[in-house]
C-alpha cells in the first residue's frame, strides 16, 4: 500500500522523531511510505485566525502537492481535521475545486485513524521492553473524524507491558489552539494547568497524545512546573514496541520482519 | 443567502441618540473578566462541580437513548425546516392562539416587548408581576422596566430570585447562580430576609419556598419564557424544575408568555423530539420535573387558570440573523449544554462573557446581536475544541461559525494591520518550499539560541510571548524531519524498491 507522509510543519521543524517514528511504524505495517518534499503547512492558522484567502491559496498548495498520492496521512489530528472538516467549505464557491478537496479529503487520515480503520493492525504480538503506565488525552480535533480516543486507547493496550489508566477530563482541551494559547494566555494557562493536574493523578508515565500541538503545550507546561508524566505522541509508543520486538526477534537468531510482519495485508 | 458581515446594522447607531443595545452588557471588558476569573481556582472548582458534572450527565443520559444522535440531526432538521419557513409558521402560531383565546403581540424589539407587558399591566391594573425564568426577559431587561413604571416584577426561580434580591446578573442559561457558593446565597439572604445565616441549601431554598409561596397569592400577572410554541396548536410548552413556571401562568388573572421567535416548532408531533433532548443535555434528566402545556387561558367551567393569556413573539434583531450565514444559531434552545462541555466557559465563567447569553452559543450571539466590534474578543476566545458542536442537541456547528466571524474581523478591518502583514508574510512564505524552507531554518537558528541548556525556552520575544508567561517553549532538533528523512532513504533503501529488486533477483 502506498502512503505518502504529511508531516506538518511543527512536526517536522519541532518533533522529526514523531515523523521519523510514522515512517517507520507504516513501513513495519507494509506500507510503502514517501515523502512529498515540497508540502509545508495545510494553512490552518490562517483559516483558524480568519485569513481565509491566504488559507485558501494554501489549502489548494496542498491538493496540489498530493494529487497523485493514494492515502495521505498525517499524526496531527488537527490538520487533518483541517483538511477534512474545512477545505471543501473553503474551496466555495469554485465547483471544480470543491471536487478536488472533497477527493483529497477523502484520501487523508489521521495516524491512529489509518492504522485502525485501513490497515487493521494488531498489535498483540508487540510488547515494550518493560511494563509502562500510559494515560490517554483525547485530542480535540479528532471529534470530527468519527475516531476520538477509544480506538486509540485500545490500540495501544494490545501492546504487551502497555498499561492504561485513565484521565480524568480527558476530552476536555488542552488549551493549545494554535494562536490562542498565546493571544489568550491567562485561559490557556488555567486550561493546560488543569491538563497537567489530571495527568499527574494518574501516576501514568506517559500521556499519549496524537497531536503535536497538544504534545508541545502539555510538554512546555509539565517542563516549566514539574510534572510526574510526560506527553508522547502515539507513534512514538508504536515504534517503541516494534523496535522492541525486533531487538529481540533478532536476539532469538529470527529473521526481523518473520515474526512480526503485522496485521496489514 | 446574503453574505453581510456581521457588524452591519447594529453597529450604526440612529443619528444622535444613545441606541439601545439588543442584549444588555453587564461586563464589557472581556479581557479583565477573564483575567480575573481564569486565575480564581475557587471558582474553576465550582464549575467543575457543576457544570462539568452536567456535561457527563449529559453524555450518560444520551447514552440510554437508543440513537441520540440520529435523535439530535431529527431536532436540528425540524429546527432547520422551520426557520426555512419561519413566517408560515409565526402566522400558523398566531391563527391558533387566536383560535384558543389568547391574544398575540408582536415586539420589533427588546424595548417594545417590555412596553407591551407594561401596557397589559396597567390595563388589567396589575401591580404584582410574578416571572418564571426566561432568558428572553433578560434580554429585554424587563424587571428593570416593569420597576421603572411602577410594576413590581418577583423573578420566583431560586437562581433567578438569588439574582433579584442580590442585584445581580444570571452567569449561565439554566443555572443562572452557578457562580454563586452557598455561604454567598446565605449572605444574601440573611441581608434580605433579616434572618440568622446560614448556608444550608435546604434551609436557603424552604425560606425562599415559604415567601414565594405568599406572594404568588398576591400577584397579579404571571410572566413566563416559552421553551417550545408549537404552530399547529398554538400551544406553549415550559420546561421547569422548580414548579415555579406552574404556579406563575396558574395562579395570577393575566399570564404574558415571551419568546423570541425562533421558538415556534411545526407540530405537536415534533415536541417529543425537543423533550427527550431538552432536559438530558441541560442537566442529564430524562425530562424536567414539570413539562406545562398552556393552550390559551381558562376556558369556560374550568376552574383554574389565568383569564388573560398574551403571546409576544419577540424580532429584536433576529430576522437580521435569520438572513445570514449565521441562521443555525436561531435553533439554539437554550439548554446550556456548549456552556457545560466548553473548557472556557469553565475557566472563565459566565460574567466574563459580558452579556445575558454566555458561553459558546453567547459568543456568536452576543456579536451577532450587538454588533462585532465592541465583542471581538468572544469569536477569538477559543480553541475551536468542538466540544460545543458535539454537546449541542441541534446540532449547530458553533466552532464553524466562530471561524466564520473571525473572517468577518478580518474582512471588516477590526483586525489590527501588524496582524494582517504578519499572516501576509507568513502564507506567502509558505506557498514557496525554498521560502518555506528558508523559514524554517531561521526558526530554528533563532530558536535554538534562546534556549537553555535544558533545551528549553523560558523566554520568547515579541508576540509569542504570550507562549512563556505560562509554560516553556521547545527549542527545535539541530536536524528537522525532512533532513531525518532524507538520511534515511540514503541509509535504506526504499522497502519498495528492495521488494522490487528482490522480485527481479527471484524472477
Amino acid at each position: 500500500m502506498k502512503v505518502s507522509l504529511f508531516v506538518t510543519c511543527l512536526t517536522d521543524l519541532f518533533a522529526p522523531d514523531v515523523g521519523m517514528a510514522v515512517v517507520k511504524t507504516l513501513e513495519h505495517f507494509g506500507c510503502s511510505v514517501d515523502f512529498p518534499a515540497s508540502q509545508t503547512c495545510c494553512g490552518q492558522p490562517a483559516f483558524n485566525n480568519g485569513f481565509h484567502a491566504d488559507a485558501r491559496e494554501l489549502a489548494r498548495r496542498m491538493i496540489r502537492v498530493f494529487e497523485n498520492s493514494d492515502y495521505i496521512v498525517t499524526p496531527s489530528g488537527s490538520c487533518c481535521a483541517m483538511i477534512r472538516d474545512h477545505y471543501v467549505h473553503l474551496m466555495q464557491p469554485d465547483a471544480a475545486w470543491e471536487q478536488k478537496a472533497a477527493e483529497f479529503a477523502a484520501r487523508t487520515y489521521e495516524y491512529v485513524e489509518f492504522l485502525t480503520k485501513v490497515l487493521k493492525v494488531d498489535l498483540s504480538k508487540l510488547s515494550l521492553p518493560q511494563e509502562k503506565t500510559f494515560t490517554y488525552h483525547y485530542t480535540c480535533h479528532l471529534r470530527g473524524l468519527e475516531t476520538t480516543g477509544d480506538p486509540c486507547i485500545n490500540l495501544l493496550k494490545q501492546i504487551r507491558n502497555a498499561r492504561f489508566v485513565p484521565l480524568e477530563k480527558a476530552e476536555q482541551c488542552c488549551g493549545f489552539g494554535g494562536t490562542f494559547a498565546v493571544k489568550y494566555s491567562d485561559i490557556s494557562r488555567a486550561m493546560v494547568m488543569d491538563k497537567v493536574n489530571c495527568g499527574n493523578k494518574t501516576g501514568a508515565q506517559e500521556m499519549i497524545v496524537n497531536d503535536g500541538g497538544c504534545a508541545m503545550n502539555i510538554g512546555g507546561a509539565c517542563h516549566r512546573n514539574g510534572a510526574t508524566f510526560i506527553p508522547r505522541h502515539v507513534a512514538l509508543v508504536i515504534a517503541e514496541a516494534i523496535e522492541h520486538a525486533a531487538a529481540a526477534a533478532n536476539s532469538e537468531k529470527i529473521a526481523p520482519g518473520e515474526q512480526y510482519s503485522g496485521g496489514a495485508s | 443567502m446574503s453574505h453581510a458581515p456581521v457588524s452591519s446594522a447594529a453597529e450604526r447607531p440612529e443619528s444622535g441618540k444613545p441606541r439601545r443595545l439588543a442584549l444588555p452588557v453587564f461586563h464589557p471588558d472581556f479581557l479583565s473578566e477573564a483575567h480575573a476569573a481564569s486565575a480564581d481556582a475557587g471558582l474553576h472548582d465550582a464549575l467543575d462541580n457543576s457544570v462539568t458534572k452536567k456535561d457527563y450527565g449529559r453524555r450518560d443520559s444520551l447514552a440510554e437513548l437508543p440513537d441520540a444522535d440520529g435523535l439530535r440531526e431529527l431536532a436540528g432538521r425540524i429546527k432547520r425546516h422551520t426557520l426555512d419557513h419561519l413566517d408560515y409558521y409565526l402566522e400558523l402560531l398566531e391563527k391558533n392562539v387566536l383560535a384558543a383565546g389568547g391574544q398575540v403581540h408582536f415586539a420589533h424589539d427588546n424595548a417594545e416587548a417590555n412596553r407591551i407587558v407594561i401596557d397589559i399591566a396597567r390595563r388589567t391594573d396589575s401591580r404584582l408581576v410574578v416571572k418564571s425564568k426566561s432568558m428572553v426577559s433578560e434580554e429585554t431587561q424587563l424587571n428593570e422596566a416593569l420597576t421603572e413604571a411602577g410594576i413590581e416584577p418577583l423573578e420566583t426561580d431560586l437562581g433567578e430570585f438569588i439574582l433579584q434580591v442580590d442585584h445581580d446578573h444570571p452567569t449561565h442559561l439554566v443555572m443562572p447562580v452557578i457562580h454563586k457558593r452557598a455561604a454567598d446565597i446565605g449572605r444574601v439572604f440573611e441581608k434580605y430576609f433579616k434572618a440568622p445565616f446560614t448556608e444550608d441549601p435546604q434551609t436557603l431554598a424552604e425560606m425562599a419556598r415559604v415567601y414565594l409561596r405568599k406572594r404568588f397569592n398576591e400577584a397579579d400577572m404571571g410572566v413566563s419564557g416559552v421553551n417550545f410554541a408549537i404552530a399547529e396548536t398554538g400551544s406553549i410548552v415550559l420546561c421547569t424544575n422548580e414548579g415555579n413556571g406552574r404556579m406563575c401562568t396558574s395562579r395570577p388573572r393575566i399570564h404574558v408568555a415571551i419568546m423570541g421567535m425562533e421558538k415556534v416548532i411545526p407540530a405537536w408531533e415534533d415536541l417529543p423530539v425537543f423533550l427527550k433532548l431538552l432536559a438530558r443535555s441541560a442537566s442529564g434528566q430524562a425530562l424536567t420535573q414539570y413539562t406545562n402545556i398552556i393552550t390559551g387561558p381558562r376556558r369556560g367551567g374550568e376552574r383554574d387558570g389565568p383569564e388573560e393569556f398574551h403571546l409576544i413573539i419577540m424580532d429584536n434583531g433576529r430576522s437580521r440573523i435569520l438572513t445570514g450565514e449565521y441562521r443555525d444559531t436561531l435553533r439554539c434552545i437554550r439548554c446550556g449544554a456548549c456552556l457545560n462541555a466548553c473548557p472556557i466557559y469553565r475557566k472563565v465563567g459566565g460574567r466574563s462573557y459580558g452579556s445575558v447569553y454566555p458561553g459558546p452559543i453567547g459568543s456568536l450571539l452576543t456579536p451577532l446581536f450587538n454588533g462585532l466590534e465592541s465583542h471581538k474578543h468572544l469569536p477569538m476566545a477559543s480553541s475551536l475544541c468542538g466540544a460545543c458542536f458535539e454537546a449541542c442537541p441541534v446540532k449547530i456547528n458553533i466552532p464553524e461559525m466562530l471561524i466564520t466571524m473571525r473572517k468577518d474581523l478580518v474582512e471588516t478591518g477590526v483586525v489590527s494591520g501588524p496582524e494582517r502583514l504578519i499572516f501576509r508574510i507568513w502564507s506567502w512564505t509558505l506557498t514557496r518550499k525554498w521560502s518555506y524552507r528558508a523559514g524554517q531554518i531561521f526558526q530554528r537558528l533563532v530558536l535554538r539560541r534562546l534556549r537553555k541548556p535544558d533545551g528549553w525556552i523560558t523566554h520568547m520575544p515579541g508576540p509569542a510571548s504570550g507562549w512563556t508567561e505560562v509554560r516553556d517553549f521547545p527549542a527545535p532538533p539541530r536536524h528537522d524531519f525532512r533532513s531525518r528523512y532524507a538520511q534515511y532513504r540514503r541509509d535504506n533503501s526504499h522497502p519498495a524498491d528492495r521488494r522490487e529488486s528482490e522480485r527481479v533477483k527471484n524472477a
